[in-house]
């Protein structure tokens, strides 16, 4: 088996990357619903200060996405090279999504992107405001098939394994598109770009406020962000409520980690912080149900029933049963060609283990507990950031309402300070996403240490340094480039 | 239809002319597409089933998992 040196570093690459593109995207999808509104706010109200006022947020967009822009196809390079194995292994499931997201986001980008920023006098007011709401629009439609890809990894449906071909087939598009988990994660997603989008432009509007200048800019793209930020953060409270219940379904060992819970059952208590929990509310978070049962890590390596009677094999037999698929696998594949016969058999018992052909390279139960203290507070990083955030845009938008934000200087400075942890929220859902998947890279299928590539540490190791360079290079430049435009600021208004 | 196309020609062609801010970000694309594509790519990540068949793939793969 691959050492464990090459799977952390191979996963520490990877997360790094990921985490980079994150950086980016959500200010991409928040930051062009924000612009839209003010375009449309010009159009209907034909008021040129709309029109400056999208003009400037446009302006912070284009730098956001010049330096976002390709980073997600570093992420590709790596499965080619670091991650082989699952690339090939996934077959067209992943490949067919990330194609047509690729060429989508080709086209529309080329073309709206254009009219967006080039179109200002050349075409009628309208059609410049249909290319800004479809740059946005295409920007969301990106995520929607990365999101189904990734959806996947979660929960695996629509698709069967041919040992002829070691792949994943597609057998049912339908089911890959539709996978609940596919549209409660693009709702949750998307929607956090817009609470990011919200905050960030209430925090430089802030700033503007703090230094007293473009008052009526900074008072207006507040009122608008917040609005924006406000019902997305709504969406994302649904979607997040989707999530847990998908999760607690499909990925059980992931929610208890999220808990921190040992021993689970009915009526199970969600955990605020150590030691402070509400009873019951765990069991309604994840099953809508008072009296639903939440099983805790150790029930779900013991095996359980649950309140509807239900039982659950135990990690042993899971593991048994990956062991007896990965057999037959081997032999499959040793006698296809020799012994028909024994081959039809070996397939036989592939066919029957195959949802458990992961567990088949676990050596012991205690390897599919995901690292718990760091998903357990990733979570409330993600909750209580999100929390506040909500709590902080309903404060600024009542006291811009009520024509006291002028002089509220300490809101101001929690606008402007806000503004980390907003991407602080954002890259912590993720790593309770992808982290509290772990040990699997595709849930139940195929386990992180057999999906890397045999190359070498050191290989691994320079690209990731090299990354951390290129990183931190452009991500100083493009502070430098932001930094620059907001003290400039808007023009006329 | 001909000037259909020659309008949106124009379209880019004047904007790329007349750019005043967004010049240091086409830089900035081109220089990431220069390190990603020809550094990064070349240099760095070479495919490791890159120029098999789709036979030796599977083999490959296969031997890969059954370690």
């Amino acid at each position: 088996m691959i050492a464990n040196a090459l799977v952390d570093w191979s996963r520490a690459q990877f997360a790094l990357t990921a985490g980079y593109h994150w950086i980016f995207v959500p200010l991409t999808l928040g930051l062009a619903v924000i612009m839209a509104t003010m375009e449309s706010l010009y159009v209907i109200k034909k008021d040129e200060f709309w029109k400056r006022t999208a003009k400037f947020w446009m302006k912070l967009f284009a730098i956001n996405f010049a330096v976002g822009i390709a980073t997600g196809i570093i992420l590709e390079f790596e499965f080619g090279t670091n991650w082989s194995n699952y690339s090939w292994f996934v077959g067209d499931i992943f490949g067919a999504p990330l194609a047509i997201e690729g060429m989508l986001a080709f086209f529309m980008e080329a073309t709206f992107f254009a009219v967006m920023f080039f179109g200002w006098d050349k075409v009628s007011k309208k059609t410049h405001l249909f290319a800004t709401w479809m740059t946005g629009i295409g920007a969301s439609i990106s995520a929607v098939w990365i999101l189904i890809a990734n959806a996947w990894m979660q929960r695996p449906v629509g698709m069967e394994f041919n040992p002829d071909t070691v792949r994943h087939e597609m057998v049912d598009f339908w089911a890959l598109v539709t996978n609940p988990v596919a549209i409660v994660k693009f709702f949750h997603s998307v929607s956090s770009g817009w609470m990011t989008g919200a905050i960030f432009v209430i925090g430089i509007s802030s700033w503007y406020l703090l230094k007293k200048r473009n008052v009526r800019f900074a008072l207006a793209s507040i009122r608008v962000a917040a609005v924006v930020g406000i019902l997305g953060t709504f969406v994302l409270m649904g979607s997040g409520d989707g999530s847990g219940v998908l999760v607690a379904k499909y990925q059980p060992m992931k929610m208890a980690a999220a808990e921190g819970l040992e021993k689970g059952g009915e009526c199970a208590p969600f955990s605020i912080v150590p030691g402070v929990e509400i009873p019951g509310m765990l069991s309604i978070l994840a099953t809508h149900d008072i009296d639903g049962c939440v099983p805790g890590i150790e029930d779900l390596l013991n095996g359980y029933t649950d309140h509807n009677g239900i039982s659950y094999p135990s990690a042993q037999e899971k593991i048994a049963k990956g062991k007896r698929a990965l057999q037959a696998f081997k032999e499959y594949r040793m006698l296809k060609d020799t012994n028909p016969a024994k081959a039809a058999e070996a397939r036989r018992v592939l066919d029957e283990n195959v949802d458990y052909f992961g567990y088949g390279y676990i050596d012991s139960p205690e390897e599919l507990i995901p690292n718990v203290p760091l998903i357990y507070w990733s979570f409330r990083v993600m909750v209580g950031f999100g929390g506040f955030l909500l709590v902080l845009m309903f404060v600024v938008l009542w006291a811009e309402w009520k024509g006291k934000l002028e002089k509220m200087t300490w809101l101001q400075w929690v606008a402007l300070w806000s503004i980390p942890l907003v991407y602080l929220a954002g890259q912590a859902g993720w790593i309770v996403a992808e982290v509290g998947r772990q040990p699997w890279v595709i849930q139940g299928l195929l386990p992180t240490k057999a999906a890397v590539s045999s190359v070498s540490v050191g290989a691994v190791q320079t690209t990731f340094f090299l990354f951390v360079a290129i990183f931190t290079l452009f991500l100083a430049i493009e502070i430098r480039i932001m930094l620059k435009a907001i003290k400039k600021g808007p023009e006329g208004v | 239809m001909k000037t259909f196309l020659y309008s949106i020609w124009n379209l880019y062609v004047d904007g790329f002319r007349n750019m005043t801010w967004g010049k240091p970000l086409w830089v900035l694309i081109f220089l990431k597409v220069v390190i990603l594509f020809l550094v990064l790519r070349m240099f760095f990540f070479e495919p490791v089933l890159a120029g098999k068949s789709a036979e030796e793939k599977s083999e490959h793969v296969g031997k890969e998992l059954m370690r």
